[in-house]
């Protein structure tokens, strides 16, 4: 596949502020570009055409108003577990369709503050618990680079979105690897902050000690402005960074001389070649460029896995209690209440939210609570411990994002444990609540993409993009 | 490491969390289920009895706004999306069995 010729975020919001483009044509372009392939792709559940009309006409009367907006008439796309007021959100699941939320979430309201346009709203696996969207009850994303293949998950569709120029920036969430494993397959920047740095308001819960919103966008520097944009302190969520995340787009293009870059062993293993060699050469242009790269370990990450598929899923199934057939959603009526109960959860649930569920509950269970539960909550203690030990001789960590290029589909869709190990990489940052990126970097098998991924501290998002940014340039 | 999981055992937890299952699915959760405990025997048997749990990467705790009083949601709006309501309120089937 071509990359369609599209304008960076950035450059779009410059041209829209500076008048030489309106908002509305550059919404027009890209619903141009959505309606040639979305029948193709499905990247979205609920495409917002006339909504996005309207709103960039707002947003050029802005700009003519002299308002300075740093995302004037970006289009923008939205994974569909983030509340939008009166436009459908389902999680991608049956037991959500048709509900129309009351409020928008804060980081939908800061977009558009921001100048943003809303075209839609992506697909993704059922309740973001999957890592190839093919979990959806609306049918599967398919990837821009070989339809025949996934394009990640859970967010698969924003991936799919930005990499196929249906939109120029998009937001995903990022549980286990939701943002960073689809953004390499689909050969896109994706990004999952410093937990509690972009507000979680309106963000339909997943995991809740785990989940955060980032940005995807098809630059370094794009993804930096998103992430500028969207984040700060809500009062509105209760697990918001006093303080916010420090700003990134200033550092972008300092450099990486001296930085010290650990390459985590544990970060690699088991990858596909083509994969680990992109990686490889990933490291030797880091250390071109200036920086100090070394072999890096975390001993307990190999336990990441493990432990995250009893903490996920034990948070999910206390998070999904609520779709209850009382309030909101779908309702299968019975006789009595707990009939009611199950068969609405059964109806309305597929099969992946169900095993979840139960490994949930099995895991919180009397007798079972300690040997997996606190089991679990253990070892995310150890894997802190070690990415602490790691950052006293380093400022970032390098590994692979993903160990696969995009598969096709149905490879792993029948053998839940054979998809669930698409997220060794990612999981430790999720556990630990540190920032991540994946950046693409050169493609491996059948001319796929690859991405490579930067783990930084808490609150490292700054030495984080500076790293990303010098991948960036380092393919130019 | 405990007993394999039984069809039992996951027919229980269905139960518990609110899940009608057809015997179809209960063989295949069972098999699927317990292919991901056996995965997650490696933590059941690491010997780190004296190691702190953690539940959440934050330090935050009690975080509470002011006491005062701010708009919330409309409340015909969150009833116009439930299933079924009467007199402003969430209508639901019977709770309590029939009197003796």
């Amino acid at each position: 596949m071509t990359t369609p010729a599209t304008a960076t975020a950035v450059a779009l919001a410059a041209s829209v502020r500076a008048g030489e483009r309106s908002a509305v044509e550059v919404v027009e372009e890209h619903l141009a570009r959505i309606a040639a392939r979305e029948s193709e792709l499905h990247a979205f559940n609920h495409l917002m055409a006339g909504d996005a009309r309207a709103a960039a006409a707002r947003v050029d009367e802005r700009v003519a108003a002299g308002e300075g907006l740093p995302l004037a008439g970006v289009p923008v796309a939205l994974k569909d577990n983030l509340c939008t007021r009166g436009v459908p959100t389902t999680c991608s699941s049956r037991i959500l369709e048709g509900w129309r939320p009351p409020y928008d979430a804060t980081v939908v309201s800061r977009l558009q503050r921001a100048g943003a346009v809303v075209v839609g709203k992506t697909n993704l696996d059922e309740f973001a618990m999957g890592s190839s969207t093919e979990n959806s009850a609306f049918g599967p994303t398919r990837n821009p680079h070989d339809p025949s293949r996934v394009p990640g998950g859970s967010s698969g569709g924003s991936a799919a979105a930005v990499a196929a120029g249906f939109a120029s920036l998009a937001l995903g969430s990022d549980t286990g690897g939701s943002i960073r494993q689809p953004a390499a397959l689909c050969g896109v920047v994706g990004m999952k902050p410093t937990y509690g740095g972009v507000s979680r308001y309106g963000l339909i819960a997943f995991a809740s000690s785990l989940d955060q919103v980032g940005p995807f966008a098809s630059t370094v520097e794009d993804a930096a402005v998103l992430l500028e944009a969207i984040g700060g302190h809500d009062p509105r969520d209760s697990t918001s960074i006093p303080g916010g995340l420090p700003g990134v787009v200033d550092g972008l293009a300092a450099g990486v001389e001296g930085v010290r870059v650990g390459v985590a062993r544990e970060l690699i293993d088991g990858c596909d070649t083509d994969v680990r060699a992109r990686v490889d050469a990933a490291a030797a242009a880091l250390a071109d460029a200036g920086a100090k790269v070394e072999d890096a370990s975390l001993p307990s990450a190999v336990h990441g896995l493990s432990a995250y598929y009893l903490i996920a899923p034990a948070e999910a199934s206390s998070n999904l209690a609520r779709y209850d057939g009382v309030r909101y959603g779908l309702r299968v009526d019975g006789d009595d209440i707990t009939e009611m109960y199950t068969r609405t959860r059964a109806a309305g649930f597929g099969a992946e939210v169900k095993r979840r569920i139960m490994l949930g509950t099995y895991a919180l269970s009397a007798g079972y609570y300690d040997a997996y539960y606190g089991q679990a909550q253990r070892v995310r203690t150890l894997i802190i411990r070690d990415f602490e030990r790691a950052y006293e001789s380093f400022d970032v960590l390098l590994g692979a994002t993903a160990p696969t290029v995009a598969f096709p589909f149905g490879a792993k869709s029948e053998n839940p444990l054979s998809m669930y190990l698409s997220d060794v990489f990612t999981i430790p940052s999720n556990l630990a609540g540190h920032p991540a990126i994946s950046v693409p970097y050169g493609t491996g098998a059948d001319e796929l993409p690859v991405g490579v991924q930067v783990l930084a501290p808490a609150l490292g998002e700054p030495v984080l993009f500076r790293v990303a940014a010098a991948l960036e340039r380092s393919l130019t | 490491m405990g007993a394999r999981l039984s069809r039992d055992d996951v027919a229980h937890v269905a139960g518990l969390a609110r899940l009608a299952v057809t015997d179809e699915e209960l063989d295949r959760f069972t098999e699927q289920l317990a292919a991901v405990l056996d995965h997650a025997a490696d933590v059941e048997a690491l010997d780190i009895a004296d190691v702190p749990p953690t539940a959440h990467p934050l330090p935050l705790v009690n975080v509470l706004r002011d006491d005062v009083v701010t708009p919330c949601l409309d409340r015909d709006e969150v009833l116009a999306q439930a299933p079924a309501i009467e007199a402003g309120m969430f209508r639901v089937p019977r709770i309590l069995g029939e009197a003796p």
